[in-house]
C-alpha cells in the first residue's frame, strides 16, 4: 500500500467514525421505537450551529462545547418525543414520515433564516494543523473528532449494557409486550431513548461543525448520509451504524482517489444497492 | 323548465366569443399597456447555491431605486428558485401567469436552461444576468439575451491572464492541474479549458483535470491526488464553501503551490472565504469581469448598495450585483425604447441593445444574433488584505500582482 493510499484510509477511517457517531442516533431511536427519524440531519446541523455559536460568543471549543450540547439535545429529544412524536407512534407509518418531514423543512427553513446560506466555519488554532507521521498527513480536528465519537459510542453501548435505565430500554425493544406487561414505563422509556438519539445527533453535531462548516444546505445530505449507512451497518444496530460509517468513510475515499472524486457518493450507494441484495438486515442487523 | 329555454342565437354566440376572448387577452393586453416593466428575477436564495443567489439578490433590492434615478421603471417580484432547475421552471410559468414581462436570472445555468424553455414558449424575454453554459445562447432561444460570458470566454480570457501574470511576475511555472466543480458550470468550463489551454500556448503542462462533488463534505481526497501529482499552479472553478475546504485541506496536507488561480468562477472572492480563511484567503486569483470602480452607474450602484445593505461589502459583492443590476437595466432600456411590454416587441428591442455606460467593465452591451454580449473581458483579481483587489490589466489595476504566494505557514 501506498502512502498515499494509506493516508487516504486513515483519514476515511477517521471521518467515518464521526458519521458513525451521527448515524448512531437515527439507529438507536429506530432499533427501539420503530420510528425513522427524518429531521436527523436538520437537527446535527442544529447542534453544528450551536457549537459556533458557542465559540463565536464565547470562545468555547467544540470539544468543551460537546457535552453540555449533548445534555442540551437530550432535553430537546426527550421533549419533542412527549409533545409531538409521541402521539404519532401507534399511527401509520407515512403519518410519522410526514411529520418528521414537515419539522425537517421546518427546521432548515428556520436555520435558513436566522443565520443565512453562508457557511459557518469554526476556525480553532489547530484548524490548519496536521500530524506528520512519516509520509502521512493526519488532520488534527479530525483525529479529535473521531476519538471523541469513539468514545461516545463506548459510552453508549456500556449505558446500554451495563445500566438499568439501559436494560429496561433494550426490553422494550426485544419486547415491547412483555416490558409494559413487567411494569416498565413504555412511555417513559420511549422518551429517554428519544433523547439519548438527540444527545448522540448533539455530540455528533458538534464533533462535525470542527471538520465542516456549519450550512443549512448539510442538513438533507446528512440525513441521507446517515439513513445510508444504518441500512449498510443494519437499522437499530449500535455497532453496525459504526461500522457502515467507517466503511462509507473508507469506500468514499478510496473511490475518489482511484476512479474519480465527483463519483464519491456513487459508491456509498453502490455499497448499499449491493448490502441491500446480499443481506437486506445490514451488515450487523438482525434478520425481521 | 324546457331546453328551449337554453336556445343560442347567433347574436348571443357572437357576444358570446367575443367576450370570451376579450378575457383571455386581457393579460396580454394589461401587458403590452402596462407603464412599470414587471421583472420576476429568479435566483437559487435557498439551497447550495443559496450564498451567491442571495448575493445577486441583494443586488436585485437595490436596483429599483438607482434603475428610476437613471429613468426607467420597473417593478421586480423576487422568486426563489431553490438551486433547482425544476423549481425554475414552475416558478417562471407561475410568475408569467400573474403577469411578469420578463424574466432575469437564475446564476445557475441548469435553472437558466429550465427557463429559457419557459421563456421561449410563453415568448416572454429572458434575460440571463449569469450563467456560463454555452448551450444558452447555442440553442437557437429567440426569446434570450445574456450579458455575462460563455464558459469558453470566461476560460479563454482567463487563460489571457494568467499569461499576463506569468509575465508581470516572472514566474516559471512547469505543470498545473485543473480542479472543477462537476456541475453545468464546472463543465461547461472543463470543456472550455480541454478545448482552449492545447492552443493557449502558456508554458507549462496540464497534468490532469479532477472533477469534484460540489455537494461534498471535504476535499481531502481531492487534494491528496492534487499532493501526489505536485503541480506549481493549481486552477479551480469552485463554487464559495467548496473553495474554503479546498483551501483548507491544502493546508493541512501542507501543499504549497505556487498560486491558486481561478480562470473565471466564484469562490476565491467571496465574503465568506474571507471570514473562513483569514490570512489563508490571500494571494488567490480570481480571473474574471469585474465591476468598473470608474463608471457613473457603478458609482451610483455602490453608493446605494452600502446604504441598503451595510453589513456587506460591495468590492466583494460586486460580480454578482453588478451582473445582475446590469441584466435588469438592459430590460429596463428596451422597455424604454419599446414603450411595450409586448413579448415580441420587447425582445426586439433587447436585441437592438447599445448601452455605452453600465457597472461591469467592457465596451457597450450589444447582443449578437443569438443573444450573447461578447464584449466582456476579465481582470485578475487578487486577494490583498482580505479583499479582492484588481492587480491587471495595468491600467485599472490598483496593486501589482504577487506570484509565488507567501508560505502558508507564514501568515497565521
Amino acid at each position: 500500500m501506498t502512502a498515499i493510499t494509506l493516508n487516504i484510509v486513515v483519514q476515511g477511517i477517521l471521518t467515518g467514525l464521526v458519521y458513525g457517531l451521527m448515524a448512531l442516533g437515527l439507529s438507536v431511536i429506530f432499533g427501539v421505537m420503530r420510528v425513522v427519524n427524518f429531521a436527523h440531519g436538520e437537527f446535527t446541523v442544529v447542534a453544528m450551529y450551536a457549537a459556533f455559536l458557542l465559540f463565536d460568543m464565547l470562545g468555547v471549543s467544540p470539544l468543551v462545547s460537546l457535552l453540555p450540547i449533548a445534555v442540551a439535545f437530550f432535553f430537546l429529544g426527550y421533549v419533542l418525543q412527549r409533545s409531538l412524536v409521541e402521539p404519532f407512534i401507534s399511527r401509520a407509518e407515512h403519518e410519522q414520515f410526514i411529520l418528521l418531514v414537515g419539522l425537517a423543512t421546518v427546521v432548515v427553513n428556520g436555520l435558513l433564516l436566522i443565520f443565512g446560506p453562508d457557511a459557518h466555519p469554526i476556525n480553532l488554532p489547530y484548524s490548519f494543523d496536521s500530524y506528520t507521521v512519516g509520509s502521512l498527513f493526519i488532520d488534527k480536528v479530525r483525529v479529535f473528532a473521531a476519538l471523541g465519537a469513539f468514545a461516545i459510542c463506548i459510552a453508549l453501548f456500556l449505558f446500554f449494557r451495563y445500566t438499568r435505565t439501559g436494560t429496561a430500554i433494550r426490553a422494550c425493544a426485544d419486547n415491547l409486550t412483555g416490558a409494559g406487561v413487567v411494569g416498565l414505563n413504555v412511555k417513559q422509556l420511549y422518551a429517554v431513548t428519544f433523547g439519548l438519539g438527540f444527545a448522540c445527533i448533539g455530540a455528533a453535531g458538534t464533533l462535525m461543525a470542527t471538520i465542516a462548516d456549519a450550512s443549512p444546505g448539510l442538513a438533507p445530505a446528512y440525513t441521507l448520509l446517515a439513513f445510508v449507512i444504518v441500512i449498510i451497518g443494519g437499522l437499530g444496530s449500535m455497532a453496525g451504524a459504526l461500522v457502515g460509517g467507517v466503511l462509507i468513510g473508507i469506500s468514499e475515499a478510496l473511490a475518489g482517489f482511484y476512479i474519480q472524486p465527483s463519483m464519491k457518493s456513487m459508491f456509498s450507494f453502490a455499497l448499499l444497492i449491493i448490502v441491500l441484495v446480499l443481506r437486506p438486515q445490514g451488515l450487523m442487523g438482525r434478520r425481521l | 323548465m324546457s331546453i328551449d329555454q337554453f336556445k343560442f342565437s347567433r347574436r348571443s354566440v357572437l357576444a358570446g366569443g367575443v367576450a370570451g376572448a376579450a378575457l383571455l387577452a386581457a393579460p396580454g393586453i394589461v401587458r403590452a399597456q402596462a407603464q412599470t416593466l414587471k421583472i420576476a428575477v429568479l435566483l437559487p436564495q435557498s439551497g447550495y447555491l443559496a450564498q451567491a443567489g442571495q448575493s445577486c439578490h441583494r443586488g436585485a433590492l437595490v436596483a429599483p431605486q438607482v434603475l428610476s434615478d437613471l429613468g426607467y421603471k420597473v417593478e421586480l417580484v423576487h422568486i426563489d428558485m431553490e438551486s433547482n432547475p425544476d423549481v425554475a421552471r414552475t416558478q417562471t410559468e407561475r410568475a408569467i401567469n400573474e403577469g411578469a414581462h420578463c424574466i432575469v436570472g437564475a446564476f445557475d445555468s441548469a435553472g437558466t436552461l429550465a427557463i429559457a424553455q419557459v421563456c421561449e414558449q410563453r415568448q416572454v424575454p429572458l434575460i440571463v444576468n449569469i450563467g456560463a453554459a454555452p448551450q444558452l445562447t447555442e440553442q437557437g432561444y429567440k426569446f434570450l439575451v445574456r450579458n455575462f460570458p460563455t464558459g469558453g470566454m470566461l476560460v479563454k480570457n482567463g487563460l489571457h491572464q494568467i499569461q499576463a501574470l506569468i509575465d508581470a511576475t516572472k514566474i516559471a511555472p512547469k505543470s498545473a492541474v485543473f480542479l472543477h466543480a462537476n456541475d453545468n458550470f464546472g463543465l461547461a468550463q472543463r470543456k472550455g479549458m480541454d478545448a482552449l489551454f492545447p492552443k493557449s500556448g502558456l508554458p507549462f503542462k496540464l497534468l490532469e483535470s479532477i472533477p469534484y462533488d460540489p455537494k461534498a463534505q471535504d476535499l481531502s481526497v481531492e487534494v491528496t491526488k492534487i499532493r501526489g501529482l505536485n503541480p506549481d499552479l493549481l486552477l479551480v472553478v469552485t463554487r464559495a464553501a467548496d473553495a474554503i475546504k479546498l483551501v483548507r485541506d491544502t493546508v493541512r496536507q501542507k501543499f504549497q503551490p505556487m498560486g491558486i488561480i481561478s480562470p473565471g468562477a466564484p469562490g476565491l472572492y467571496d465574503e465568506e472565504f474571507y471570514k473562513a480563511l483569514g490570512p489563508l484567503a490571500d494571494y488567490h486569483i480570481d480571473a474574471l469581469p469585474w465591476a468598473n470602480p470608474k463608471s457613473k452607474v457603478t458609482q451610483a450602484l455602490e453608493a446605494a448598495y452600502t446604504k441598503a445593505q451595510p453589513k456587506f461589502r460591495f468590492a466583494v459583492e460586486c460580480f454578482n450585483v453588478g451582473f445582475t443590476f446590469d441584466a435588469l437595466m438592459i430590460a429596463g432600456d428596451a422597455f424604454k425604447r419599446a414603450g411595450t411590454t409586448n413579448g415580441p416587441e420587447l425582445m426586439k428591442a433587447l436585441k437592438d441593445t447599445n448601452l455605452a455606460d453600465h457597472v461591469m467593465i467592457g465596451g457597450p452591451i450589444k447582443f449578437d444574433e443569438k443573444g450573447q454580449n461578447n464584449d466582456i473581458p476579465s481582470a485578475s483579481v487578487q486577494n490583498r488584505n482580505q479583499t479582492p483587489t484588481v492587480v491587471l490589466p495595468a491600467e485599472v489595476a490598483t496593486m501589482t500582482p504577487v506570484l509565488p504566494m507567501p508560505p502558508w505557514q507564514g501568515r497565521k
